[in-house]
């Protein structure tokens, strides 16, 4: 039962991380590099809390 | 290349693809006691063996007070700069750009090497229960590793509602068994008198609890992780104080209640070399109920624990591209999963190619300096904080109290440590210290011409006194 586990874990292994590059490439195929780089640090604070004491 | 954004509806505001706000106060505790709880699984055990059982408590406390000043500090600074990155955000704000980016190394280190850890100690756990000639612990890192990486490029909220449930089951377990060994009463299970004795106490005097102190780090390593959180909880100025001090409180509770039944029932000449203190508790009880509860949960906590590390480490790598302290291109957001994928998955292969030629004792060293290192930081950044933005200047979801006097006790017991580390892994400490001097030197020389000064200080604050 434990080697069939063992096994089983390369599979997943392979599966999923075969999974994150396909997924990895269709994302960096479909969007601009300027779109996914776009995530600026403390926005969402300035935007939405008006910083007052 | 199409920006098709709109279509999938995944942008914050326009065009741009941020983290998402999904995060509540729960979410906070299961990353921080997520990533700390395997501590009490395996590796506070070690103190032991450097002074005793009763270095062992002592070092509970004492590095119980260390954590304690670090969650205040962190709370404090954290609710005010709430961005992805915790404390190399905190740092380039404060501080400023060199100790940014040192910071964050500190981070990305102790998180990788805490997750590579994690996954030889689940690895390991399996082997050992399993007991078949053949069988290594290869599939069983691999599988760790890369499932949760990809739980982690699935989406936050999912990735901590999984901490949530493996961690509160392995809190549990130690609950249980607690109450399982009757604690309330000696002689029966418990043999705590038997087992320290003023004797055997401290086998080593007082320099043995001095050197307990490296592995006391164990009990509370991570705590800190909550503040990668900043940018992805709704309202972070409640929630990651609430979360942080409640997971604080949670762990010093698990840590006392760990000591107690594992040096009630184990010599601490073997208490000290055991990697399955909790494990080996649940054996002893003669009951094979507790003996499987107990295995399943060091396997949850390894689990948790390294779920958490990808999570904070990913966002400390992202946070260094998005300020172009590395190249830019790992600042990318999934535009539907919303998490930093290409940090995940950069970080993969090097989590496992570690986890496959690293020994366990060399991953933890290296994760221990680079935390010790980074509280360090800490105690100066909450100095500067006070100093240029005193009380009243700014906005705090959180004060600490006592000031100067956590910042004070977190530097001396930083030193304590580093001292205990010298005595045991001497050779590692030098060598950490000189790569982090080099590569500054790399970063100050080379790399921050690259870097937009303006953009990098995102925070609405007034100019600090004195400038």
């Amino acid at each position: 039962m434990w080697l069939s586990l063992s096994y089983a874990c390369w599979g997943i292994s392979v599966v999923l991380a075969l999974w994150m590059l396909y997924d990895w490439f269709k994302v960096d195929t479909s969007y601009s590099e300027d779109v996914l780089t776009s995530s600026r640090e403390g926005e969402l604070e300035a935007v939405s809390e008006k910083h007052r004491i | 290349m199409t920006a098709a954004v709109d279509t999938v509806g995944t942008t914050a505001s326009g065009d741009r693809v941020s983290l998402l706000r999904v995060l509540g106060p729960a979410h906070v505790w299961a990353l921080g006691v997520g990533i700390v709880l395997v501590g009490e699984f395996t590796g506070w055990n070690f103190s032991a063996d450097k002074g005793g059982s009763l270095a062992a408590l002592i070092v509970c406390w004492v590095v119980g007070l260390l954590y304690t000043s670090v969650a205040m500090i962190d709370s404090e600074v954290t609710s005010t700069v709430a961005a992805a990155g915790g404390q190399y955000a905190q740092a380039k704000h404060i501080v400023g750009p060199l100790m940014a980016f040192n910071v964050a190394l500190f981070l990305v280190f102790a998180y990788t090497m805490l997750e590579v850890s994690d996954a030889i100690l689940l690895g390991d756990t399996i082997v050992a229960k399993a007991g078949v000639d053949g069988l290594t612990h290869n599939s069983f890192i691999a599988a760790t590793i890369v499932v949760l990486a990809w739980l982690n490029y699935r989406g936050v909220l999912m990735t901590l509602n999984v901490n949530f449930v493996i961690t509160a089951i392995a809190y549990v377990s130690i609950v249980i068994l607690f109450f399982s060994v009757s604690p309330w009463t000696q002689g029966a299970v418990l043999k705590l008198n038997e087992l320290v004795t003023p004797g055997n106490a401290l086998p080593y005097g007082w320099i043995g609890v001095i050197a307990a102190f490296q592995f006391g780090i164990w009990y509370y390593l991570g705590i800190e992780g909550t503040t990668q959180a900043a940018e992805e909880v709704r309202s972070p100025a409640r929630s990651l104080p609430y979360g942080t001090m409640a997971g604080m409180i949670t762990l010093l509770i698990a840590a006392a209640m760990t000591w107690y039944v594992c040096a009630s029932l184990m010599p601490w000449e073997y208490l000290g070399i055991t990697p399955y203190p909790l494990w080996d508790a649940g054996k002893l009880t003669g009951s094979p109920l507790l003996e499987n509860l107990l295995f399943v949960a060091t396997l949850l906590a390894a689990l948790a624990s390294a779920n958490g590390c990808i999570n904070d480490a990913a966002r400390a790598w992202f946070s260094l591209g998005r300020d172009r302290y590395l190249p830019s291109w790992f600042s990318a957001v999934h535009p539907k999963y919303r998490t930093p994928y290409r940090s995940i998955l950069f970080l993969l292969p090097i989590a496992l190619a570690f986890a496959f030629i690293a020994d366990l004792n060399q991953a933890i060293t290296f994760s221990i300096l680079s935390g010790v290192l980074q509280y360090t930081f800490m105690s100066i950044n909450i100095m500067m904080f006070r100093r240029k933005w005193p009380l009243g200047s700014i906005r705090r979801g959180y004060t600490h109290p006592f000031h100067p006097l956590p910042a004070i006790v977190l530097f001396c017991l930083c030193v304590v440590t580093y001292f205990a580390i010298f005595l045991g892994f001497g050779s590692q400490l030098i060598a950490m210290v000189a790569f982090y001097f080099l590569i500054s030197l790399w970063f100050h020389f080379y790399r921050y011409k690259f870097v937009r000064r303006g953009d990098q200080f995102s925070m609405p604050w007034p100019k600090p006194q004195g400038y």
